[in-house]
């Protein structure tokens, strides 16, 4: 059924389709109305998941280890600090290797108290242990949290499912909104076979050896590999059963491109319509939307490149002192290769500033005619 | 002669466990699942029982224990009390087993968060009355003028330990109560009354620490009794708002017989026990109005 939907509607509708077991929430603007709208369809009965108010995100996601432990599916939204008062416990539930699924609405962080979106705050948890998936539209907010289930369900690693503040969350599009019974045939019934049973006395989490810990840790970082190729599957199923395709990378209009833009996030969208107006004036420009942040699709991003293309990478966000995160990453992920393409790294649109068409096509053509510095980010503020 | 006792002979608490020797938390969780039996899911934050319960893949307790992260306990067990009833279980007992810090400092919000919603979960706190996992550091419920690594100072611990169960009591929850090891019977009845009521239940064990009260391992049982005995621990309950103490101590030792016995009250004066003798009269005079 096709509806017009907010981003977060279209996430928390996900939820519901899904059939989560477990909601632990707090408030966090541009967050909240996932939670709302959950909470309301509870209420009318549409939702038959339990919901827990906790008085915190630390919280959220700590309730979020106990369900998710006994193998109830278990979901929480966040945003910004939200996000980073959880850090703790990103780490504990990837350690403890639970299917969780979080959206977390980009919001830049403070200090000084900013409401806007940028992606600071989801990719400074990179190292925690999570899947991360961006998403450009409000269809693909939902398509994305059923997606997110079933790779975590299948590898036991927890997904955050990631857009714009704002941008996303709180514009309306029009979402194709999917039939529960195709749900159910796309994200089967949870059954973790490592589930805690009242009846067994196990304990979880408790004290490893050194190298039982290495080795742990080990497994985790294959499995977290061994992801892309469950998200590739997934992508495969999903179409099968839906008719649109999700992949690690999307590329648009790059086959015989110079210069290709390399954006995630909603601004990938924005980007599409830039590449077709570089296109109307003869410009060779290309588009690389990167949709899976953690596992990092490097391999698939090696067979993508070649050496005389160049990648102008946009980062709505940064490492202090460094590069924005997308070009860090990418950057590292081609440095195997023994011919490799000129990077160039552009960070727009910190705190919600727009990233517009105009700014795009100026970052385009800085990387193009080779005016940007390769060694360093490019911080692009958009004079309009 | 065989004395006939209400104590349950079954033992979910096994004999290989790490404590120390005489470590009153050891005792506490003996007769918590003597009362509570299994059924039971235990959740335990950072505290000495994250030790005790033992290293992967041993588990010194005879039933499921899903260790958490220090501020998280009460969080974690309403989580995991929502995705068993989610999975079609109402009858599991969950229980938080944490420390006096895990409990009065660092895991209280998360306490106050679970207190206010009324989870249906049994919260018990093992108060050895300092960070005792980490080396014996002051904590929240750190008695004034008690030595700690972190109160070294001439005269101990500067602040009155916080009036942990009082702020419970003001979160208006069904069940509020105080044990002892030294006196298992009203323990282990407790416990089985507790599992019985639902809602946010609220135990809090006295857990006397050989080597971090300073006291011969021997003398666990006589300073629990003591501390009962003198007056300076009392044992309640609070059901649905009504206080009642469980065993009226008319004649109260004097409070020095159980502080003497405790190396981390060595520096005492006669001046400042006296003091201490006062703050216990002073909370007796509110227990005895309440009851």
């Amino acid at each position: 059924m096709r509806k017009v939907l907010m981003g977060n509607h279209a996430a928390a509708v996900g939820v519901k389709l899904a059939r989560t077991d477990v909601v632990s929430a707090y408030p966090i603007t541009p967050q909240t109305q996932i939670i709302e709208m959950l909470n309301d369809l509870g209420e009318s009965g549409q939702f038959t998941g339990r919901f827990i108010k906790v008085e915190s995100e630390h919280s959220a996601m700590a309730a979020c280890l106990g369900s998710a432990t006994v193998g109830a599916r278990s979901f929480t939204a966040t945003s910004s600090q939200g996000l980073a008062y959880m850090h703790e416990m990103l780490h504990w539930v990837s350690g403890a290797r639970l299917p969780i699924v979080m959206v977390d609405v980009n919001r830049a962080m403070g200090a000084p108290w900013i409401l806007w979106t940028d992606q600071t705050d989801s990719l400074s948890q990179r190292d925690t242990g999570w899947m991360q998936f961006y998403c450009s539209s409000n269809q693909e907010i939902l398509d994305s949290v059923l997606m997110a289930y079933r790779v975590a369900e299948q590898v036991l690693i927890p997904a955050m499912v990631v857009y714009d503040g704002f941008t996303l969350s709180h514009t309306y599009e029009p979402v194709d909104v999917p039939d529960q019974k195709l749900v159910d045939e796309f994200l089967p019934k949870l059954e973790n076979a490592y589930a805690l049973r009242p009846d067994t006395a196990e304990a979880f989490s408790a004290l490893p050896s050194p190298k039982e810990y290495y080795r742990l840790k080990a497994r985790l970082d294959h499995d977290m590999t061994r992801a892309l190729g469950v998200f590739e599957e997934a992508g495969k199923r999903f179409e099968e059963i839906f008719g649109r395709r999700y992949r690690l990378i999307e590329p648009y209009r790059c086959e015989d491109a110079d210069t290709i833009l390399v954006v995630s996030g909603a601004p990938a969208s924005t980007a599409q319509a830039a590449v077709d107006d570089l296109r109307k004036q003869g410009c060779r420009a290309g588009l690389l939307k990167m949709r899976a942040f953690r596992p990092f699709p490097a391999e698939a991003l090696r067979d993508f490149v070649r050496p005389g293309t160049r990648l102008a990478v946009v980062d709505r966000n940064y490492s202090q002192g460094h590069h924005g995160i997308f070009c860090e990453e990418i950057k590292s992920a081609l440095f195997p290769l023994k011919s490799r393409p000129e990077v160039y790294g552009f960070i727009a649109g910190l705190g919600g500033g727009d990233i517009t068409p105009e700014l795009l096509k100026e970052i385009w053509k800085e990387a193009d005619e080779g005016r940007a510095d390769a060694s360093t980010a490019n911080w692009m503020e958009d004079a309009r | 002669m065989t004395i006939k006792t209400s104590i349950p002979e079954s033992e979910l608490l096994s004999a290989g466990h790490l404590a120390c020797q005489g470590c009153g938390a050891t005792l506490a969780m003996r007769y918590a699942l003597k009362g509570l039996g299994k059924e039971t899911v235990l959740v335990t934050p950072a505290c000495c029982w994250t030790i005790l319960a033992g290293p992967a893949p041993r588990l010194s307790v005879g039933v499921p224990l899903l260790h958490c992260p220090f501020a998280t306990a009460a969080a974690t067990a309403s989580g995991l009390k929502a995705g068993l009833v989610a999975k079609g279980d109402e009858k599991t007992q969950v229980v938080v087993w944490a420390g006096d810090g895990g409990t009065f400092d660092i895991g209280l919000q998360a306490l106050s968060g679970a207190a206010d919603r009324n989870e249906d979960i049994l919260y018990v706190c093992y108060d050895n009355e300092a960070y005792m996992n980490t080396g014996i550091q002051r904590s929240g419920g750190t008695p004034q003028k008690a030595w700690t690594m972190t109160t070294q100072g001439k005269g101990g611990s500067e602040r009155p330990k916080k009036d942990l169960d009082s702020i419970l009591e003001a979160h208006h929850i069904p069940y509020i109560a105080t044990v002892t090891p030294g006196y298992p019977e009203d323990m282990v009845r407790k416990f089985k009354k507790a599992r019985g009521i639902k809602g946010f239940r609220f135990i809090r064990v006295l857990s006397p620490c050989p080597p971090g009260w300073k006291h011969d391992s021997s003398d666990t049982v006589d300073l629990s009794k003591l501390a009962v005995q003198t007056g300076s621990f009392a044992l309640y309950e609070i059901e649905d708002g009504a206080f009642r103490l469980s065993m009226k101590t008319p004649k109260r030792k004097a409070v020095g017989e159980y502080l003497k016995r405790q190396g981390r009250f060595r520096h005492l004066t006669e001046k400042d026990i006296v003091e201490m003798q006062e703050v216990v009269d002073a909370a007796w005079k509110r227990y005895e109005s309440r009851s």
